[in-house]
């Protein structure tokens, strides 16, 4: 194994090496970066040509700027980083940590929402498939596929954010509205959860009139303008969590999953009050650790309440744990939700990675960020989630025609153990090493997205430095988009090995 | 016709079987009487173009996909002409004029018996922009473009594609390891990069044709073609056929591009499709960056670029490009997933297995 790892670093540093050299001579022969000081008739024309020259060592042959480029980038493994200087002179490793930032921002929770929710869908379409909601599934990945980023972004400006915003200065519906909204509910309901046609039409009236009936008490609440949530709700909604988490697993006769999974939504109630006013006013590090310990103490209690099933114990508490902190959080949200309307009237922002002068509180900060982050995170979300959902179902098809699969029907485990025990498993090693390619990939394909949204990340520094032929914050974007392809692609080898023991390497 | 060899010679021994076991001849027979009638049914042999083309003209979706993709096509290269040959649509995309009702479109679909305006073309089907110009004509005039680069762009990297993927496949050794080290350098540049880099010097060397910047997105899009077709060709290349051939002394490059490289015509086909939908949107994606298509030219990702900000005032502006687009790529996508389908023989179970159902229900 070690040796492989060696191996494959040697091969990788040496594509890396050749690529970086490949795209550097590109980039410098891909115009004049002197064009617009050429045609400028200022007076200190030859000072101004001389400086940039200075700045990009115009004057060296191009073996030599690219020698002292790397030889630059070899100061990183000193730790001293020299990545050149752009066009104005400024260091570019200062411009890249902020840049990366600000992209990771984007891209992590891009990417985590668009692995979970494709997942979920690939898995739903493979178990109903050649189903109306596969159908409809297939169609919609299709048309995520062959959607334009950038038109696709102009078009949530327009509607989602102009529409939305214009909406939320007087949040109302009409009774059409209404009636659409809930019709539209109630059929989306019914096709996800399936059945025969009688317990078709109770999902779909039941959650028709759910809609028609809370629609109009949220309205009354002016609950869109002054949200709260309020522990009762909480707890519901965790109970929920709860229960589906174990009916899920192993079902909710099991006393040794489910009292534990209960018992996290007490303390959670508990934990509520405690910290009340320490949420009220927290850090990042604060919330941090909390969601840390949300996840262990729970999954404590339920790996000792367990007995013989404690690995699935300790994983349902942990996940309601972890869904009753992100309940009170949302809670705490909801509360600085009319402060932070009273601050930024329109709320959804448009352009860039934060309101510029924006001054507030932790939460009004932390939703002025969200506010701004929404937009690109759905759009790439988006995006990617159609190739998850494609593969995953795909995979799960594959798997499900093993034999080990109809090995476990026949001897009478129940379709949730053969599906979510047999073949999800399975069907998740090929989508691991997807979304390493993934990720490594979402760095380099944020230039669009980031170009749209005004986002100062990588994407516009790339974008910006070929525009005035100036290879240095180019090259800076390659190193981290380069480098990550080449260690996602040997992490999601290794990851192949580790879970499937057939693939010896 | 595997399947109905499989069935007489299932035949052949089970009848003799009757004849020795009395007891299992009802059973067994009855099997037969299936597989006869099965056999008889789709008994005709066909050769596999045959059996392709079947499969690919039941698909439905790849079947409206073909007729959008013909129609457009058609649109684009003949309402307002091609090289020189005039088109029938009057109206010249550089002449600008009076802006009429704001430039709205006269297009509409919209029936007088519901209260609408009645299905009528106009004289302005896709509205105009700021100058007067008329949009449908320069809408017809991107689409020609992105068209000619998307099929350009899509031939060249299968061309290069099938070629490095046959060669590093049929040689192996060497030449593999340099031709795939070859193509991990061009995945490690992530593909827009790449793209736009070469868009750029495209543009800045190559002067401002279209043709030069389709050839130099070909140069870049090949690698996931080379990939496959070498998976393929490693383990082609170890059949008797290959063997024989070699044996009678066919020339490397016969055994190549006779055997070999027809064998894998569905990977091919299926990616070269594929290529296309991918290249339309890379095309329209750096004309919007400013790195593709240039000004004076044409192409469906820089009028949206061109007109973006008009979207609050004139939103037809963005909506016929983008329209257009999304509705080529959609229908390459759905038209390779058909061929995918088309070409893939594990496709042939499940029609089989459809048959059996419906003759139990009858």
């Amino acid at each position: 194994m070690l040796k492989f790892i060696l191996k494959r670093l040697g091969a990788s540093i040496g594509i890396l090496f050749a690529a970086s050299l490949l795209l550097y001579v590109l980039v410098i022969n891909s115009g004049d970066p002197l064009w617009d000081l050429r045609e400028s008739i200022a007076d200190n024309r030859d000072y101004l040509m001389q400086q940039r020259s200075d700045y990009m060592n115009l004057d060296m042959p191009w073996y030599q700027r690219y020698w002292t480029w790397l030889v630059g980038v070899g100061g990183c493994f000193a730790l001293k980083c020299d990545l050149g200087t752009n066009i104005q002179g400024i260091e570019v490793s200062g411009i890249l940590a902020s840049a990366a930032t600000s992209t990771l921002r984007l891209v992590v929770l891009a990417t985590v929402l668009a692995a979970v929710v494709g997942i979920a869908i690939g898995v739903l379409t493979a178990i109903r498939q050649y189903s109306g909601l596969d159908y409809g599934v297939t169609f919609l990945t299709f048309l995520f596929f062959s959607l334009p980023v950038f038109w696709a972004a102009v078009m949530l400006k327009e509607y989602m954010a102009i529409g939305y915003n214009d909406w939320m200065k007087d949040p109302a519906f009409s009774t059409t509205q209404i009636i659409i909204v809930a019709l539209l509910f109630g059929f989306l309901m019914q096709v996800f959860l399936a059945g025969n046609m009688r317990r078709r039409l109770i999902t779909f009236a039941v959650s028709a009139a759910f809609v028609a009936v809370v629609i109009p008490y949220l309205l009354w609440l002016n609950f869109f303008r002054y949200p709260q949530l309020g522990p009762a709700a909480i707890v519901v909604l965790s109970l929920a969590v709860a229960l589906s988490a174990t009916a899920m697993s192993v079902g909710v006769r099991n006393k040794h999953v489910l009292y534990p999974a209960l018992i996290t939504v007490g303390l959670g109630l508990v934990m509520y009050y405690a910290t009340f006013s320490l949420l009220s006013e927290p850090n990042t590090w604060i919330l941090i650790i909390g969601a840390i310990l949300a996840v262990l103490i729970p999954g404590a209690i339920g790996h000792f309440m367990g007995g013989r099933q404690r690995k699935v114990a300790a994983t349902v508490s942990a996940v309601t744990g972890l869904v009753f902190a992100g309940l009170t959080v949302v809670d705490h949200i909801f509360r600085a939700w009319p402060g932070f309307l009273a601050l930024k009237p329109r709320p959804i922002g448009t352009i860039g990675s934060q309101t510029p002068n924006f001054t507030g509180d932790f939460w009004e900060i932390f939703l002025d960020r969200g506010a701004q982050l929404l937009l690109p995170t759905i759009l790439l979300a988006v995006i990617s989630l159609a190739s998850y959902s494609r593969y995953t179902r795909a995979s799960m098809l594959e798997v499900g025609q093993q034999d080990y699969i109809r090995t476990a029907r026949s001897k009478g485990l129940s379709e949730r153990t053969v599906i979510f025990r047999h073949a999800f498993r399975n069907a998740l090693i090929p989508i691991a090493t997807i979304a390493a390619f993934d990720f490594a990939g979402l760095i380099g394909g944020a230039v669009i997205t980031e170009s749209v949204f005004g986002w100062k990340g990588m994407g516009d520094m790339f974008i910006v430095g070929l525009r005035s032929i100036d290879p240095a914050p180019v090259m800076a974007f390659f190193l981290i988009t380069g480098t990550a392809a080449v260690l996602f692609n040997m992490l999601a080898d290794i990851f192949y090995a580790l879970l499937d023991p057939r693939i010896r390497v | 016709m595997s399947g109905v060899k499989d069935n007489e010679e299932l035949r052949g021994p089970s009848n003799m079987k009757s004849d020795i076991e009395p007891g299992e001849q009802q059973l067994v027979s009855l099997v037969e009487v299936e597989d006869a009638e099965l056999a008889r049914k789709q008994g005709e042999s066909r050769s596999q173009g045959q059996l392709v083309r079947r499969r690919f003209f039941n698909h439905k979706a790849a079947m409206i996909s073909t007729v959008i993709l013909v129609f457009i096509t058609l649109m684009a290269f003949s309402s307002i002409g091609f090289a020189g040959i005039p088109g029938w649509w009057g109206k010249n995309y550089m002449m600008s004029g009076t802006v009429i009702n704001g430039g709205a479109p006269t297009f509409s679909l919209w029936p007088a018996w519901l209260g609408g305006p009645g299905f009528s073309i106009g004289e302005h089907p896709f509205g105009q922009d700021n100058t007067g110009k008329d949009y449908f004509a320069l809408v017809m005039r991107g689409t020609q473009k992105s068209i000619i680069i998307a099929v350009t762009v899509g031939a060249v990297a299968t061309f290069i594609g099938a070629i490095v993927g046959a060669l590093a496949g049929y040689f192996r050794g060497w030449v593999d390891e340099v031709l795939m080290r070859v193509t991990d350098l061009f995945i490690v540049i992530p593909l827009l990069v790449l793209a736009a880099v070469l868009g750029q010097m495209a543009g800045a060397k190559l002067g401002n044709s279209i043709f030069a910047l389709a050839l130099v997105l070909g140069l870049v899009t090949w690698t996931g073609l080379a990939r496959l077709v070498r998976g393929e060709i490693l383990s082609l290349r170890e059949r008797e056929y290959v063997a024989a051939a070699q044996a009678m002394g066919s020339r490397t490059s016969r055994v190549i591009f006779k055997h070999l490289l027809p064998n894998t015509i569905g990977v091919i086909v299926v990616n070269a499709t594929f290529a296309i939908a991918g290249a339309i949107l890379l095309e329209t994606s750096l004309s919007f960056l400013g790195f593709g298509v240039r000004a004076p030219e044409s192409s469906l990702g820089l009028l949206i670029s061109q007109y973006q900000n008009a979207f609050t005032n004139r939103p037809w502006l963005f909506w016929w490009p983008g329209m257009i687009i999304v509705t080529i790529a959609l229908s390459v996508n759905f038209l390779g997933d058909g061929l995918r389908d088309a070409f893939d023989p594990r496709q042939t179970k499940k029609t089989r297995r459809r048959t059996k159902k419906e003759e139990v229900s009858e």
